[in-house]
C-alpha cells in the first residue's frame, strides 16, 4: 500500500472560483430554514423549485455546511428493513442517481457498493431477512457468501483466523459514497441561482410567537419577520424549541469519524460491521474514512472520548491487516440527534408555522435530497409527503414507531 | 476520555462505567391517569440541554452502583457526583 505522491485534490472536478455569495439578513421572509447543512440547503432548494416560494433565506450559526455535513462518512444505502424506512431512503437513492443533472454540478456521487459484514448466526439471519425484505420492496440486494465478499471487497479478510469472522454479508450494488462538500456547493450555487439568501455567521437566539404561531425569528444579526419556521438544525433542534416549551424526544450525542493519510486505492466498496463495529470506505481523494459508534453520553462539544476512536480501530485492523501501517491523520465529531426509535422526524408543530426535520441520528447524510423534499412538501403544504407520513410526532404517542436500529448501521 | 468520581470507588476513567440518562424520571404514581401523550412523553422525552445535565451513571466494571453525575453537556466537564437519594429524599 503505497503512499499517493500527487497533490491533495487530484482527480477532484475543476469548480468555478465563486459559486455563490452569503447574503445580509432582509427584514422579513416569507418562509426561514435553519441551519445551512445539507438537509437544510436541500428543503430550501425544493421549497424555491417545486413549491414556487423564492422569498426565502436559510440560516446558519457557522458556515455553509460546516456541521454534520462536515462530519459525516458520505455512505449513501436504501438497505433498511422496514417498508416506510426502505420507501424513504429509496426515494433518496433516486434523488442521488439524478442530483448532478438536476443541481448542474459535480458532487461525485459513486455506486461502489456497500456490503453489510454479519459476524453472528443471528446477524445472518437478520442480513437474510433484510435481504428478502429489500427485494420484496424492490431495492437492490444479494447476499454474499465469506468468498464472495472477498470477491467484492479483496482487503476484508474472511479467514477464520478473526475472533468473530465473517459469516457473509448482505450486499447492495447501487449504494456508494458522494463528496460532501461538493453536494453542499451545489446546493448553495442552485439556491444563489434561484434568488435564495444563505446567510452565515447568523446564529438564531429565539423564535418568537404570537397567538400561538410564528412570527420571527431573533438572531445574532438582527430580527427577522417571518410567518414559517423550518428547523433543520442536527444536534442542536432541542435548544431552538425548548424555550418555546416543546420538549422533542432527541438526545443529542458525539459521533465520531477519522481519516488516514492518502493511498493509492486499495479498497474499492463500502464495508460496514455493526457487531465489531466499524464503517470504512476510501474516499476519492484516497482517504481511508472509518466511521465509530456515538458515544454513550450526550454532549455538544463535537469532540467525543477516545477510547471510542481505539475500538473502532481495533475492529478495522481485525477486518482489513493491510490497513495496521496506516496513520490517524484527523478525527472530529459531529453532534447527532437520536430518536427512541432510530428513525427521523420530519412534521409541522403544535406551533403554527413551526416545523421540524430532526432526528435523523446517525444517518441523516444518505437521505439528504429526499429529507429536504419531503420536508419542504410539509412546510409548503402543511401536511406530510405520503412518504414522510409515518415520520411524524405523533407515533411517539400512538406508538407506531418505525424501529430501524438494526439497519441504522451505528450502535446506539 | 471522562475521569468519573465513583462516590464508592473514587475516580476512575469513563470505560469502567455505562451512562443512564437524565437522572430522577420517575415512574407515573398512577399510569391509567395518563393519556396517550402524557405516557408516550414519560416512555420517549427526556431532557437534552447544551449545558448542567444531572445523569445516572453505573459503574459497571467496579462496584456495580448506580449513582448521580452532574455533567455540563456542552463543555463535557463532570460538575459533581453523589449518591442517590434515599427513598422520598429530593435528587
Amino acid at each position: 500500500m503505497g503512499t499517493r505522491n500527487a497533490s491533495a485534490g487530484d482527480g477532484m472536478p475543476q469548480l468555478a472560483d465563486r459559486l455563490w455569495r452569503s447574503a445580509e439578513p432582509a427584514a422579513s421572509y416569507d418562509a426561514v430554514i435553519v441551519g445551512a447543512g445539507g438537509h437544510g440547503l436541500a428543503a430550501a432548494y425544493y421549497l424555491a423549485t417545486e413549491h414556487g416560494i423564492r422569498n426565502l433565506a436559510v440560516l446558519e450559526h457557522g458556515w455553509l455546511a460546516g456541521g454534520n455535513m462536515a462530519r459525516n462518512t458520505a455512505i449513501i444505502r436504501s438497505n433498511y428493513l422496514l417498508e416506510a424506512s426502505a420507501a424513504l431512503y429509496e426515494h433518496a437513492l433516486q434523488l442521488w442517481e439524478r442530483m448532478e443533472d438536476d443541481l448542474g454540478q459535480p458532487v461525485l456521487f459513486d455506486q461502489r457498493g456497500v456490503l453489510n459484514l454479519a459476524h453472528t448466526l443471528q446477524e445472518v439471519r437478520d442480513g437474510v431477512r433484510r435481504v428478502e425484505a429489500n427485494r420484496l420492496s424492490g431495492i437492490d440486494a444479494d447476499w454474499l457468501t465469506p468468498d464472495e465478499v472477498a470477491d467484492v471487497c479483496p482487503v476484508v479478510d474472511v479467514s477464520d483466523r478473526l475472533r468473530y469472522p465473517v459469516l457473509g454479508a448482505t450486499y447492495q450494488p447501487r449504494a456508494g459514497i458522494a463528496k460532501h462538500d461538493l453536494v453542499a456547493w451545489a446546493y448553495a450555487k442552485r439556491l444563489y441561482d434561484l434568488g435564495v439568501d444563505l446567510i452565515e455567521g447568523c446564529e438564531v437566539t429565539g423564535i418568537e410567537t404570537a397567538g400561538g404561531r410564528v412570527s420571527g425569528i431573533a438572531t445574532t444579526r438582527g430580527r427577522i419577520a417571518t410567518g414559517t419556521v423550518g428547523l433543520a438544525a442536527a444536534g442542536r433542534t432541542s435548544v431552538l424549541t425548548e424555550p418555546l416549551g416543546l420538549a422533542l424526544p432527541l438526545q443529542s450525542h458525539p459521533l465520531q469519524a477519522l481519516v488516514s493519510e492518502l493511498f493509492e486505492p486499495v479498497h474499492p466498496t463500502v464495508v460496514m460491521s455493526n457487531a465489531v463495529h466499524v464503517y470504512v470506505s476510501q474516499a476519492h481523494k484516497g482517504e481511508l474514512v472509518l466511521g465509530a459508534g456515538v458515544d454513550g453520553y450526550n454532549g455538544y462539544a463535537q469532540r467525543g472520548s477516545f477510547h471510542v476512536i481505539e475500538e473502532q480501530l481495533a475492529a478495522a485492523i481485525e477486518l482489513f491487516p493491510a490497513f495496521a501501517g496506516a496513520h490517524v491523520l484527523r478525527t472530529w465529531a459531529g453532534v447527532v440527534d437520536i430518536t427512541p426509535d432510530a428513525s427521523p422526524i420530519i412534521d409541522s408543530t403544535p406551533i403554527d408555522g413551526l416545523f421540524v426535520n430532526c432526528g435523523w441520528g446517525t444517518g441523516g447524510f444518505k437521505a439528504t435530497p429526499a429529507a429536504g423534499r419531503l420536508f419542504a412538501h410539509t412546510i409548503a403544504t402543511g401536511s406530510p409527503h405520503e412518504l414522510s407520513r409515518p415520520y411524524v410526532l405523533d407515533r411517539f404517542a400512538s406508538g407506531a414507531l418505525i424501529d430501524e436500529h438494526g439497519a441504522a448501521a451505528v450502535a446506539h | 476520555m471522562l475521569l468519573i468520581e465513583c462516590p464508592w470507588c473514587g475516580p476512575r476513567d469513563e470505560i469502567e462505567f455505562v451512562c443512564g440518562g437524565q437522572a430522577g424520571v420517575s415512574y407515573p404514581p398512577d399510569p391509567f391517569a395518563l393519556d396517550d401523550d402524557e405516557w408516550g412523553h414519560y416512555l420517549f422525552v427526556r431532557d437534552n440541554p447544551a449545558g448542567p445535565l444531572a445523569e445516572q451513571w453505573c459503574h459497571t466494571a467496579g462496584c456495580r452502583s448506580w449513582f448521580i453525575v452532574e455533567r455540563d453537556t456542552l463543555t463535557q466537564h463532570v460538575l459533581a457526583t453523589r449518591k442517590l437519594p434515599e427513598a422520598g429524599e429530593e435528587l
